[in-house]
């Protein structure tokens, strides 16, 4: 954690040598970002709601969500250039150095300005936060969400970064699941047909990152009648996601290869 | 016990090729290395060569846990390195001649600082280990030079460096002298003779340059298809390859075979002579009775090539 902390402002100061275009970088990824929310915003301005969930509602999904990948894009977005980083020989450099491997990966070539998805997520969820009826036990269930999120989009990434230890990149198909699962998430399940909200349950349980603690805190009753304990159960499918990303990571560079010389 | 011990190493690794006239593609296993087995001591300057694809690169990668071994097991340091690599690092400096571990876009002086805290060396005693490589390997000027900036030479000085402001205890050098030009080498290879005799740094480096052993190293192992093939002194694999050093005499007239104790003449071309001794031997004695029995022109002496030292051992090895 020191380590991450120690190279990630290494590269921010290196970042920050290019003022203009850090700047530049950051407030269109800060742009590209708000257009998202924008377009549910101009979608609900035409309807009143969208599989029975208001616009403050949905502004409360979709900001949950948004920080989850937020974080996790910020702190180990990086590992989806695993690929790359075993092609130049990188990779091997990095094993020969006293810091966990995983550790270097995610902290190489940190950029601070993906926290401006961090700060356009947490704009959009203050401001749904102000229609929510807070009670303690709706904040802890609020801040366990944030928590949680953030590791299932973080085992996400991980997990399927590993995949380039077999294959030279599959990125598009780990963004399938990592973006395509915030995108999904935006939405209240309600929109979809009950198979694959069971699926997003059960299968790839993403929908522990955002909908189920949000219909405990928007004190709202479960549209499917499934379980109420599934509201209290995403730090279970975060230590899930956690075990697996694990289990992915080591197995992968336990099997690296490397490349000829 | 040694520092290093291996033992009956070996890895092999799974390709996935197409058979001829078939579409499905077949699982291979092709042997990188195996039935490796040496001991290094602490101290030590040991020569790892072979031709390219024998196995250095897979080996070195083994050593320092990059690769698990398929089977064998190696002790470093006491401890298995692909199960314990990160605390391994700590006590061990490792530079590839083809690619830097350095920071690519940052300067020399930030990726030094940032060593300093990702080994944890003591900040009085990295400033001591940092003032005395720049000095001897001359990095002064280049500490504010991003990496990207710096020549081949000058890249592979910061790597060494970088590689042991740690104090480490082994240094394994993957080709450190690719590409450099003579001067370069030369210097690099009085550093590393230095550091192994005032700090005791254990060394093993792979090389094609038989100078680099030459200046370097007692004693040399030799793989050769994953195989090791020799294990002992360099005068010892001389010997044993049947390599020898060649003089070329040009005598001011052509004159009949020239016979000289100690060296048998190979080859006559006009007042060109060709004279091989073995490779062990000095060429002073040689080049004396040359001088005081014959109007010699002009004389060269030619060193035996890696390449023909290690094909001639593999044609007399016993079993290939």
């Amino acid at each position: 954690m020191v380590d991450y902390g120690r190279i990630a402002s290494l590269w921010v100061r290196a970042s920050m040598a290019y003022p203009a275009s850090f700047w530049m970088m950051a407030v269109g990824s800060f742009l590209m970002t708000g257009l998202d929310f924008v377009a549910i915003w101009v979608l609900l301005r035409n309807v009143d709601d969208l599989g029975g969930f208001s616009l403050t509602e949905i502004g409360f999904l979709y900001g949950a969500t948004g920080l989850g990948i937020a974080f996790a894009d910020l702190f180990v977005g990086r590992v989806d250039r695993l690929g790359q980083m075993i092609r130049t020989g990188r990779l091997d450099t990095m094993m020969t150095k006293p810091v966990p491997l995983l550790v270097q990966v995610c902290a190489d070539e940190f950029a601070l300005r993906r926290f401006a998805r961090v700060l356009q997520s947490s704009i959009v969820f203050v401001w749904a936060s102000t229609y929510v009826d807070w009670s303690l036990p709706r904040a802890l269930v609020a801040a366990e969400m944030v928590v949680s999120g953030s590791l299932i989009f973080f085992s996400l990434f991980v997990a399927l970064a590993c995949v380039q230890f077999w294959t030279a990149d599959s990125s598009e198909v780990a963004n399938a699941f990592t973006y395509g699962g915030n995108q999904v998430t935006q939405f209240p399940m309600s929109v979809f047909p009950s198979e694959i909200v069971k699926a997003l349950t059960f299968v790839l349980p993403i929908a522990f990152v955002n909908w189920y603690p949000s219909l405990y805190i928007l004190g709202r009753d479960d549209p499917f009648g499934l379980p109420r304990a599934l509201q209290f159960a995403s730090p279970v499918a975060a230590a899930l996601f956690l075990g697996v990303a694990a289990l992915a990571w080591r197995t992968g560079v336990r099997h690296y290869r490397s490349t000829g010389s | 016990m040694s520092l290093i011990e291996v033992t009956d190493l070996r890895r092999t690794f799974t390709v996935r090729r197409r058979a001829e006239g078939s579409r499905r593609k077949q699982r291979t296993e092709v042997v990188a290395v195996q039935d490796l087995t040496f001991g290094i001591d602490a101290g030590e300057m040991v020569g790892y060569i072979g031709p390219n694809g024998a196995g250095k690169s897979t080996t070195i990668k083994m050593l320092t846990g990059i690769l698990v071994p398929t089977s064998g097991r190696i002790s470093v340091a006491g401890v298995d390195p692909s199960r314990n690599r990160t605390t391994l690092a700590r006590r061990i400096g490792v530079v590839f001649g083809q690619r830097t571990s350095l920071w690519w876009d940052l300067p020399l002086r930030d990726s030094f600082d940032l060593l300093q805290k990702i080994y944890r060396t003591d900040p009085a005693r990295h400033r001591t280990n940092l003032a005395e490589f720049l000095e001897l390997l001359d990095l002064g000027e280049l500490l504010d030079t991003p990496v990207r900036q710096l020549s081949l030479g000058q890249r592979m000085r910061g790597d060494i460096a970088a590689a042991l402001l740690h104090d480490p205890e082994i240094l394994y050098l993957d080709e450190p002298t690719i590409g450099l030009d003579v001067v370069s080498k030369g210097r690099l290879r009085e550093f590393l003779r230095a550091l192994n005799r005032e700090r005791g740094t254990t060394l093993m480096l792979t090389t094609h340059d038989l100078q680099d052993i030459e200046a370097l190293c007692r004693r040399v192992i030799v793989i050769d298809h994953g195989t090791q093939v020799y294990d002992g002194t360099l005068a010892g694999l001389h010997e044993r390859g049947g390599s020898h050093r060649t003089v070329v005499v040009d005598l001011v007239d052509e004159a009949p075979p020239i016979s000289v104790a100690g060296a048998v003449t190979r080859r006559v071309e006009g007042p060109r002579q060709w004279l091989s001794l073995p490779a062990g031997a000095s060429a002073a004695p040689v080049v004396a009775a040359l001088a005081a029995s014959y109007d010699v022109a002009d004389l060269s002496i030619q060193e035996p090539d890696i390449e023909d030292v290690i094909r001639e051992l593999y044609s007399r090895a016993p079993s290939g």
